[in-house]
């Protein structure tokens, strides 16, 4: 059975192999073994007889062939209706198979349907929502990804992603100690505009544990700073963890299932420890998606919840907008026309449509909705890890054409993002494409136009 | 021969579909697993009712559906050819007068002439179906020789039926071609596609519970399909 040293099908869970698979720059190496990878037909034929039970199987057997779901992919869109990237198309002819041949596939079956399941699609779930048949395709993306996992046919960054998950408990190599370090040196950078701001650490009792992606402490510290001082002026008693303060994971968008539930355990253990009365998920999609949506049942949380209530950063937000807490000065309002991306993780997939435009009313003059919008909205076009997969680049920016063109309709030249997904690849749409658009997360926005209670400024002397 | 096909495979046929299609969903339900799904099917139970409910009405009301309206023609195609299909043989006068006969249940029948024109719906939407999978690429790439035959076995006990009635050449050569079409096609139901008559139902009901207990319905009131 060949197995390559870097790629091959047992997850990382050493530091020394992450190390390894890092310095294979852009996974050339890792791609070459690829070719040679055999497939353990056995062992992925049990695995899909354990796992694909009869709600997959409906939903690959009842599928009428009828195509509305092509449309509803931004993919086809965006690739002028190629038939290949119709949704029914791409699952049929991975997962479908895979099921009809019991797992008896050969490598480069296995290297089309990765192709296809990370470069293809994006698991923003749209096409469900289209399919008369109620055939769950993004659901059955998402299962796909993790039969290439198990088999090592996974892209090399979502490879990394994963062990990254698994040694660190946090999508990039941040130890418990950097996170204390950067939210203390936050707490250094502000405290002279804000005397007393904190970012009280391992609180017990308290009602806010914030959470957040790692992308945070290790690139954008300052939105760990903008963070606390709004939960310093909304007066919030609130909290971060030591450990399991990490929302997001890539091991999801790696399917690798093991590694999820490893990452989101570490958060609800927080929880346990802390015992605040509610969490609060940063401006994050899939970090939402993660550990509020999916995390309880890997964790095997029977009631599907996380162990307390979970809000949303843009929850938290309204919530502190309509109560008064964080008030908003009329005069610095936003003026000029701004649309609002739609996250495709906790919108379509987590109800939160309406928030988003209740913010918009506090804090916009001229709020301009894209089309179509709210959970039928497409997916930014970096979503399910796309964003960050080298092989998959030049795909990813074909399909952004479809958000690109949504934003110029809007006539808005400010896209507020609350996802950092779809920031990155609203960011990316100006570098490819050129609009002079801005994008921006809530935080930044809102710490421009808040009003600083007296008591809370420096006194000066 | 004729007595036989009237007879005992009638009998069979329908009891063919009727313990085929229960057995299909006691078998669905049977292999829903909220772990694997990861969709709490017992807990949170008005949500889930909710999002099931949601999600079978709005998909069974022609336009009901975003997806439905992006489709105009489609959608008034596929409501066609489904309504004729379930309306016509329920209702027909001819199938009502067996009944009457042989278990003296009296329903209410509609005129011949209103069922001649929705057994002509069905054959030309069903027309139309096929024309449309040979000339879309997007969906041609999809067809099967299962979705075509599927389709055929549909639509034969309605031209078959449609040529006994007026008595085209050998009436009771098309008669028995008739009902051995409807036997055909009772029969096909659990072994085919064409099992969606309740497969439908499931997967609808599951995805709308999927949607009102874990994908956001406890937090919006439920999805906007
Ligand atoms: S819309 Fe649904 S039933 Fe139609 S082709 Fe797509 S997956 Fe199949
Ligand atoms: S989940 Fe999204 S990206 Fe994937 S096939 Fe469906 S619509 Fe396309």
């Amino acid at each position: 059975m060949a197995q390559g040293t870097l790629c091959n099908r047992q997850p990382i869970n050493t530091e020394e192999t992450l190390q390894a698979l890092l310095a294979d720059t852009q996974g050339k190496i890792y791609y070459k073994e690829m070719q040679e990878l055999d497939v353990d037909t056995t062992a992925l034929g049990l695995l899909i007889e354990k796992t694909c039970k009869s709600r997959i199987r409906t939903w690959l057997s009842i599928c009428a062939k009828c195509g509305l779901c092509a449309d509803s992919c931004f993919f086809y869109l965006a690739n002028n209706h190629d038939p290949e990237q119709v949704p029914a198309h791409k699952i049929q002819s991975t997962l479908g198979e895979l099921v009809r041949r019991k797992g008896n596939v050969d490598n480069a079956f296995m290297i089309r349907a990765m192709d296809i399941a990370w470069g293809k699609c994006t698991c923003c779930n749209r096409c469900s929502i289209y399919c008369p048949m109620g055939i769950g395709m993004g659901v059955m993306f998402s299962y796909l990804r993790g039969l290439c996992f198990s088999q090592g046919f996974v892209p090399w960054e979502m490879k990394i992603g994963s062990g990254m998950h698994r040694i660190y408990r946090a999508q990039m190599d941040i130890t418990s100690e950097d996170w204390v370090d950067t939210c203390e040196w936050m707490v250094e950078e502000n405290e002279e505009e804000y005397p007393q701001l904190e970012i009280p650490m391992d609180k017990e009792n308290s009602d806010i544990i914030y959470t957040v992606n790692a992308r945070e402490p290790k690139h954008y510290p300052e939105d760990i700073g903008d963070a606390a001082i709004l939960f310093h002026i909304a007066g919030e008693n609130w909290t971060v963890p030591s450990k399991g303060w990490e929302e997001t994971s890539l091991a999801m968008f790696a399917g690798d299932w093991e590694g999820a539930t490893m990452q989101v355990k570490e958060v609800y253990g927080a929880i346990d420890r802390l015992k605040p009365k509610r969490m609060v998920v940063t401006e994050c999609g899939h970090a939402y998606r993660a550990t509020v949506i999916e995390g309880p049942y890997w964790a095997g949380l029977e009631s599907g919840k996380t162990p307390v209530e979970t809000l949303h950063y843009v929850e938290w937000v309204l919530e502190a907008l309509k109560t008064g807490k964080l008030k908003i000065d009329p005069a610095k309002k936003i003026k000029e026309p701004v649309t609002y991306q739609d996250s495709c993780n906790y919108i379509r997939n987590g109800g939160l449509s309406t928030v988003g435009r209740e913010i918009m009313s506090f804090i916009a003059e001229d709020f301009r909705e894209m089309k179509p919008c709210k959970e039928h909205n497409f997916c930014c076009g970096g979503g399910g890890g796309l964003n960050g997969i080298g092989r998959y680049r030049q795909q990813r920016n074909v399909g952004m054409k479809i958000k690109r063109d949504q934003i110029l309709e809007t006539g808005a030249k400010l896209v507020i993002t609350p996802c950092h997904n779809c920031w990155d690849a609203i960011r990316d749409i100006e570098e490819v494409y050129k609009l002079g658009i801005r994008w921006s997360f809530l935080k930044p926005l809102l710490l421009s136009m808040v009003i600083v209670p007296a008591h809370l400024k420096p006194t000066e002397e | 021969m004729y007595l036989f096909i009237t007879g005992p495979l009638l009998w069979f046929s329908f009891l063919f579909f009727i313990i085929g299609c229960v057995v299909h969903v006691i078998l669905y339900i049977n292999g829903l697993d909220w772990k694997l799904d990861r969709v709490t099917y017992t807990k949170n139970i008005p949500y889930g009712l909710n999002g099931a409910a949601r999600s079978v009405f709005f998909w069974l009301i022609p336009y009901g559906t975003q997806s439905w309206r992006n489709n105009p023609a489609f959608t008034l195609i596929v409501f066609l050819f489904h309504f004729g299909i379930l309306f016509t043989p329920l209702f027909l006068n001819a199938h009502q007068v067996i009944l009457r006969e042989r278990w003296g249940i009296n329903l209410w029948a509609i005129p011949d002439s209103l069922a001649d024109v929705l057994t002509l719906c069905v054959i030309a939407t069903a027309l139309i179906l096929l024309l449309r999978r040979i000339a879309l690429p997007s969906v041609r790439i999809l067809s099967t020789f299962h979705d075509i035959v599927v389709l055929v076995i549909a639509v034969l006990p309605f031209i078959t039926g449609f040529l006994a009635y007026h008595q085209v050449s050998d009436s009771q050569f098309w008669l028995m071609l008739h009902v051995l079409s409807g036997e055909l096609m009772l029969i096909a139901i659990p072994l085919s596609k064409l099992s969606h008559v309740v497969k439908f139902f499931c997967s609808r009901v599951q995805l709308g519970i999927d949607f009102g207990v874990k994908r956001g319905g406890m937090k919006s009131g439920g999805m906007k399909w």
